[in-house]
Parts: C-alpha cells; structure tokens; sequence
C-alpha cells in the first residue's frame, strides 16, 4: 500500500508539469546611436531608450542602457516593438521618424539585427587631439554645432576628465578641468589642459600604472547628459 | 434510564436553543470585528478608527526610521549593512516614490461615514470629520512633495463589476492644484479644530496652521525657483507652478505663520536658560508643558508604542545593549554651525604646518552656535552622565615627527612604541572612531537631537518613548521670515530669524542687509537638521541637483564655502581626535584633530534631475492611462 503510494507519488511528480514553455530570448538587436553614421559618445550609465513590446497585458518598457562609446545591444524575443529615446535622454534629440510621424520608431525584431539609431546631437566633438606632454595632458578639439534652428543650445562648459579605468565621465574621474563656455571664442578650436595626478591608485587601480584614460565631455545648457569624445588611452611613460 | 433522560434533554435544549433560524444564520453579528453600525455610534470608537488613521501619517525620514537620515551627507550610516549609501552614486528615482491611495480612500471613506453619523454628537463629529481632512490633506501634501500633481481623489470609488473601469480613472492634477486644496482644506478645518496649545498628538488649529504655512511655502518656491530648472516641468502643469503664482503663495505662507505667531499659544522653548546646548536637546525630549511642539507623533511606555531612536543611536560609552552609535552626523553638517560672533570658520586644526593643540578634547568647538552641541554630541561632552570617549588614536613624536598609534575595537590597548612608555594603554577612544567598526563615532560625532536621557531608553526591553515632532513652532518662525524675505520684506523676516539665533546663544543679531537666500537656507539647515526637511527644501529650492553633483569633494572643499546655499555636499568628511605622547613637550597629552573622509565613504551623491518628482511605477500608468509620466525619466 505504502508502495503504491510512493510509486504514485513519484509518478505523478516526473509527468505532472512540463518544462517552462517559453524558451529564453534570443535575438540579439545592437548597434550605435549615431549621427550620420558617427556613433556618439555619452557617460556610463546614464543614457537609455525604450523598447515597448505592444499586446501584452500590463506595459511596461524594456529600458536599455547605452554604453561609453553610444554602442548598446538588448537581448530579445522575436516580435514587433516600438523604440522611444524618452526627451531627457541624451544630448541628442529624436529624429521624427518617416513610418509613424513622430519620435517613435517601429522595429521587428526576428533573429539578431544590427542596427544604429540616427539622432541629431546639439554638437559633435571632432578631431579631439589628447597628448602629453610633460605630466600634462593637453586637449584640442573643434565643436561643431549641429542643431542651429530655435532648438539650438549653447555650450554651458567643456571639461577634460582623467581616470584610471577606460570609465571616465562627471561621476568617475580622477582629474579633471573645466572651461566656461562664455569662454570659449572658437568653438573650431578649443583646448584644455590637466596636469596627472602623482597619486593614481584608488578604486579598482593600483598607483603605480603608467597609463591613464582621458576624454573631453561637453555640457550643453539646459541638457543634463554631457556628450563626450572617444576615450582615449595616454601612455605616461 | 436516569442517563438517558438526561441525555434526551440535553440533546432537545441544543436542538432548539444551540442553533438559529436559517434566516437569522445569515445576519448575525460577528463578534470578532465591528460593524459600521456599532462603530458610527460610539465617540471612542470613532476615535480608534482615526487613532489608524493617525498611525498612518506619511513620513520620509524619522526617528523609527534611522537609516534614511545617513542617505543625504548630513550624516554616515555606522552599521555594516548600511554602507552601500555612501557607496553608491545616484539616487534612484523611485526611491521616495509614494502612491498612497489605499490610505486615501480609508480617509475618503472615514469622511463620508462620518459626515452621515448622526448619532454622534455634533460637536465630536465636527472634531472628527476636520481631523480626517487634516491628515487627507497631510497625504496629499506628501504626495505632492514627492510625485507633483496626482489625482485629487474625495470621494471613496466604487467599483460596479461592469467590466469597464475606465470612470475610475482620473488624470493627474495639476501641481499647483493639489497645493491650492491643501491649503484650502486645511482653512476650513482651522476653525473647527481645536484651538489648544496642550494638545500634541492629535490635529489643532495650530497644526492645521503650521501645516499650510509649510505647504504654502514650498509651492511659493517651487513657483519662484521652478525656472531655474525649465527640464523639471510638464506642459500640463503637473509638475511646476507658474511663476506668477509665488506672490500669492508665499502671502499666504506668511499669513499662516503669522496666525501662529500672534495666537500666543506657542513660543520657543527656553526651559534650561542656564546651558543653552542643553536647552536645544531637551527641547526634543521634554513632553511636559512643551511650549514649542504643535504636532507630534507621541510614544508611550510599556504600551507597545515605543521607538527605539535611542537604542540605535546611544554612544558605546554609555550603551545599555551591545549596539548604538549608528547616526553619525558629518563633519560638513558640523561646519555649518557658525561662531558666536555671526562668522563662518572652520573648525581650527591646523596652524601653518604644524597642528594646533587644544588642553581638552572639547576646546575646539567652543564659541559656536549652541545648536551644535545641541543637535550634535561633540567629543568632551556627556551623555546620560557619562564621558563621552571619542577619539581616534595616540600620535606619539619619534624620529622627528608624529606617528599614529590605533586600535581596531572600542578603546582598544596597546604599547606605544617609545622607549619609557607604559606597557599597555588605551590608544582609542571607547566610542571609536575606528575607520570601518560598526557603531563607532565614525565621523567623530554622535547625534544628539531626539537622543532620550532617560535611563532604560537604549534597553531592547524598555526603548524610549521621545516624540517625532513634525511641527514645532521654530519652523514656523523659519517659515515666517522666508516668506517675509521673498516679499522683501526683510526687516520682519531678520526679526524672526533672530529670535532663533538669540535662543542659539547669538548676541549680535542680525541686520536687514544680512538677509539673503544664503543664509535662510543656512538657518533651517542648522535648526531643523534631522528633522526630515534637508532633501525636499533643497527639492524646493531646485539647488538638489547642484547640491549633490556627482563630483569628488576633498577635505578643502568641505570647509570653504560655508553657509552658500549650494555649496556641494557629496561626501561625507569626518574629524577625528588624537592625544598627543611626548613626554617632557608642553604638549603631551594635549589633543589635535584631522580631516579624515570614512573609507566606506567611496561614491560622491548625485541627485539627477529625475529624482526632482519620483517615478510612477509602470503598473500604476498601465492601470490608468490618463496618467502622465514624470519628466527626466
């Protein structure tokens, strides 16, 4: 009797459920947000966009994070979505998209896709020049302002960050110096220079590495995400 | 037989008296919870009802709540599980979320049962009924704080099963809106509430009053100071108030405070004019005849209704359990306090390369704003009779220059490596601070406000039973002169300000000229500091996200600019004593500081410009999707 119970039990326990019935996402979509095929460069952590997967019950969006370099990958089911760049995100705004006639864009995701977002960026920071020289970094660039119709924006300042790790924007740097933007009279050419602190160990880096991380990061009046150049390595020695 | 004819008996009485009817089944009364009918009848029941609805009251930061006064650099979190808030750089936006509307509709429907109770009598009724709007228009005003405009829900909703719930959504309101019925609300319940300065635990005219002020205030600032941060808004006015507006708000932010001010039921509190530190501490703890509290959420004694402020926070020196000393408030928050001649300076440590030597521990902090010590137990004081025993090591002089002897426990012994020392003796202080030691005076300070002196009060098995003031006349005397100021009428808004400064132990009062937006907001930093006004004053004022950049601070940044409204206050600094071996030196055993930062304190606070109105969770704008998004999210 007991045995049969057992039996039962263990019967009923090895057919009663099925395996989870969804398999995991699999597609990946990734890419830039770029202008004009030139990938925009952003703080960590701090720029996203949404994807809204409609016909569900409850919504919700999927938020997706972009990275350093204005590359960002999310992990999908197949399906049809809508991509939204909320307005605070970025220093960018949304490109009216041609299909739904405002900021929304319509996308079908059905195995991996590459795909770069095109924005229009209040500037672009070109040919920015890192060298050192001495224990001094200096910086050249040249702002080109790209929207200059009434949502044009002017630079409120420019900063030159140094970290130890490739991470360096306004929350994660070990140096930094910063330029009015009042003061800046060519924004063709603008430079800045930071001397290399002697102490570099602290979070993550010992003190005794013969390299540092540098970029340039704009702020725009009235934008809270800063725009940056590429991240640089400069070798000390 | 006998038996069984009392078994036959038994059985008929259970057969006809055990059970009902099968229609009375249906309809009898429960007797395990009361039925509006029994409820709506009885004053002291009515009373129990509101007790929960009281117990209800939102707060953010307080005193049952420790660990959310450590999140905004007025103080580090000394617990080992609480060291992620001086580590992490942003604030996340939902953190202050609050969508209470469980607790508004219990008082929506408070409201209407009592407006149609009509067996209780008028005079009861009237009391009730205004103290449910009081604490519908408190929510509210919390609400508003914290997510902008929200639906102004008042009436209880009622679902009919149609199937369709689309009539229960409403759209938000406008932040202005919600602000203007606050304020209206609490002018009608004024009058019927009772006009008693001895009453502190339930609503009076004198709350209804503070509150308004309060309110008032911030839509006057969030009207004035809006435009500074044009990101923070939404077109439909949900969140920001339109400028023109700020005029009329702060007129009536001073009227209220003025009620309060002329109504001659409340005055500052200056029981203990002989130790004015003393004074400003007992203003929290004493509960009898305290003429400065308006409204408080009261604790009792062995009733179950204890907090235990004191337990978590007692200093080791004096600690009646194996823990305390958790709230250390930082050395940016101690250097707000000014000398007692009107000056701002940091404290003196250093004097050229050398260090400057005080004879006792507590030598450094004289001459301040007695709000310091008040507020703040400092190294050299007592508490609860006992020594404080704050101080970080030994620097004994060897090899031509000091060097730092420690220990890693509370008061911890050892040798000190110089020929002719004793073997063995004490090289810190048996408050700490050792850097990293949970309950250690980290910073070099213990909070005082609120710290009950009672003995048993840090007992697991007694705690304390100190008020959490939510209103207190000095507020409303803040309140009062900023208003004045942002009239300009700054001749009236220095009277007000002064009578605080007088009572911190300030002679020289402060002129006209001398009232500027630096230093109204310096003065609620210094009197209202752990009282849950820090982070929605500085929201209010929009100077949060300049507040909390995001960016490194070093030891010089801490101590200059004091007393500038946005001075950055990302991270936390503290100060740490040594008593000076050098036998034969006219400074042996003489004590010096350093400005030391926590090694837990590793991230520089930012406040983004999302955190400005809290993010409304997706399931509640899925729910309704007459709701609009908060911006910057």
């Amino acid at each position: 009797m007991k045995k049969t119970f057992v039996y039962i039990t263990l019967a009923l326990t090895a057919f009663a459920c099925k395996k989870d019935n969804y398999d995991p996402p699999s597609s990946t979509l990734s890419g830039h947000i770029t202008y004009q095929g030139v990938p925009i460069n952003v703080s960590s952590k701090d720029v996203t966009f949404e994807l809204w997967e409609p016909g569900w019950g409850k919504s919700g969006a999927i938020t997706v994070n972009v990275k350093e370099d204005g590359s960002y990958s999310a992990l999908l089911f197949d399906g049809n979505y809508k991509l939204v760049i909320p307005r605070s995100q970025g220093p960018f705004r949304s490109i009216t998209n041609a299909e739904t006639k405002t900021d929304t864009m319509l996308l079908t995701v059905s195995g991996s896709r590459d795909m770069n977002i095109e924005v229009m960026p209040y500037y672009m920071v070109r040919d920015a020049k890192l060298t050192l020289s001495g224990t001094t970094v200096n910086a050249n660039c040249k702002l080109e302002q790209i929207i200059t119709d009434a949502n044009a924006r002017n630079v409120e300042s420019v900063f030159l960050y140094l970290n130890q790790t490739q991470f360096v924007d306004g929350t994660n740097y070990l140096a930094r110096t910063a330029l009015n933007g009042g003061d800046i009279t060519d924004l063709a050419n603008v430079n800045l220079s930071v001397n290399v602190p002697d102490n570099r160990s602290g979070n993550g880096a010992s003190g005794d590495q013969d390299y540092v991380f540098a970029r340039i990061g704009v702020k725009i009046s009235g934008v809270e995400d800063l725009l940056f150049s590429e991240v640089q390595q400069i070798n000390l020695k | 037989m006998k038996k069984y004819l009392l078994i036959l008996t038994a059985v008929i009485s259970i057969i006809t008296t055990g059970c009902l009817k099968d229609d009375e089944f249906l309809t009898t009364d429960p007797t395990n919870l009361l039925t509006d009918d029994a409820v709506w009848k009885s004053p002291d029941l009515v009373l129990s009802v509101l007790a929960d609805l009281y117990d209800r009251y939102p707060e953010q930061q307080t005193i049952t709540n420790w660990a959310e006064f450590t999140n905004f650099d007025e103080a580090f979190p000394s617990e080992a599980g609480q060291y992620w808030r001086t580590k992490q750089v942003d604030y996340p936006t939902g953190w202050w979320s609050l969508w209470d509307y469980g607790y508004i509709r219990d008082l929506n429907l408070f409201v209407q049962k009592c407006q149609a109770a009509n067996e209780l009598g008028a005079d009861a009724r009237a009391r009730f009924l205004a103290e449910a709007r009081f604490l519908r228009a408190a929510i509210y005003f919390e609400e508003v704080k914290r997510m902008g405009g929200v639906p102004l829900i008042l009436e209880p909703m009622e679902y009919n099963f149609s199937g369709d719930p689309t009539y229960l959504q409403h759209a938000r309101a406008k932040e202005s809106e919600v602000y203007d019925f606050v304020i209206s609300e609490l002018d009608s319940v004024k009058n019927v509430l009772p006009d008693d300065g001895g009453i502190k635990s339930r609503a009076t005219r004198g709350a209804a009053l503070a509150m308004q002020s309060r309110a008032a205030l911030y839509a006057g600032s969030i009207a004035k100071y809006g435009g500074a941060t044009p990101l923070v808004s939404l077109p439909g006015g949900e969140v920001g108030i339109s400028a023109d507006k700020a005029v009329t708000y702060f007129t009536k932010a001073l009227e209220a405070s003025q009620a309060i001010i002329t109504g001659g039921k409340y005055s500052l509190y200056k029981k203990k004019a002989e130790d004015l530190q003393e004074n400003f501490a007992a203003l929290f703890y004493d509960k009898s005849n305290n003429p400065e509290v308006i409204f408080a959420q009261d604790f009792k004694l062995k009733s179950g209704k204890t907090q235990d402020w004191t337990l978590a926070n007692q200093p080791w020196s004096s600690a009646e359990e194996q823990q305390g000393g958790r709230v250390n408030p930082s050395l940016n928050l101690a250097l707000q306090y000014e000398k007692l001649d009107n000056t701002f300076a940091p404290f003196a440590t250093n004097n050229g390369n050398d260090y400057v030597y005080y004879n006792n521990p507590g030598d450094i902090f004289a001459g301040r704003d007695n709000r310091l010590g008040g507020t703040i137990m400092l190294p050299g004081t007592r508490f609860k009779g006992v020594p404080l025993d704050i101080w970080a090591g030994v620097m004994y002089w060897k090899d031509g220059k000091y060097n730092i002897i420690s220990g890693d426990n509370f008061g911890d012994r050892d040798s000190i490596p110089v020929a002719g020392a004793p073997k063995s003796s004490q090289v810190v202080g048996t408050d700490g601070p050792v850097d990293g030691l949970q309950y250690s005076a980290q910073t070099g300070f213990f909070v005082r406000k609120f710290m009950d002196p009672t003995v048993g009060s840090g007992q697991i098995g007694t705690r304390s039973d100190v008020w959490w003031i939510r209103f207190r006349y000095a507020e409303v005397l803040l309140n009062a002169a900023e208003a004045a100021f942002e009239l300009g009428q700054t001749g009236l808004s220095s009277t007000y300000i002064n009578q605080l400064r007088e009572r911190a132990g300030f002679t020289t009062q402060l002129t006209d000229a001398q009232m500027t937006f630096d230093r109204i907001v310096h003065e609620r930093r210094v009197e209202l500091a752990f009282e849950g006004h820090e982070m929605f004053d500085n929201k209010r004022w929009r100077i949060a996200h300049k507040v909390w950049n995001g960016e490194n601070i070093s030891a010089t940044d801490v101590t200059s600019n004091l007393g500038k409204a946005d001075r950055v206050n990302t991270m936390i600094y503290a100060m740490w004593g040594y008593k000076i071996y050098n036998p034969g030196n006219a400074n042996d055993g003489k004590w010096v500081y350093r400005i030391v930062k926590p090694s837990n304190v590793t991230a520089a606070h930012r406040f983004n410009l999302g955190n400005y109105y809290s993010v409304i969770g997706s399931d509640i704008l899925s729910n309704n999707p007459k709701l609009v998004k908060n911006p910057n999210h």
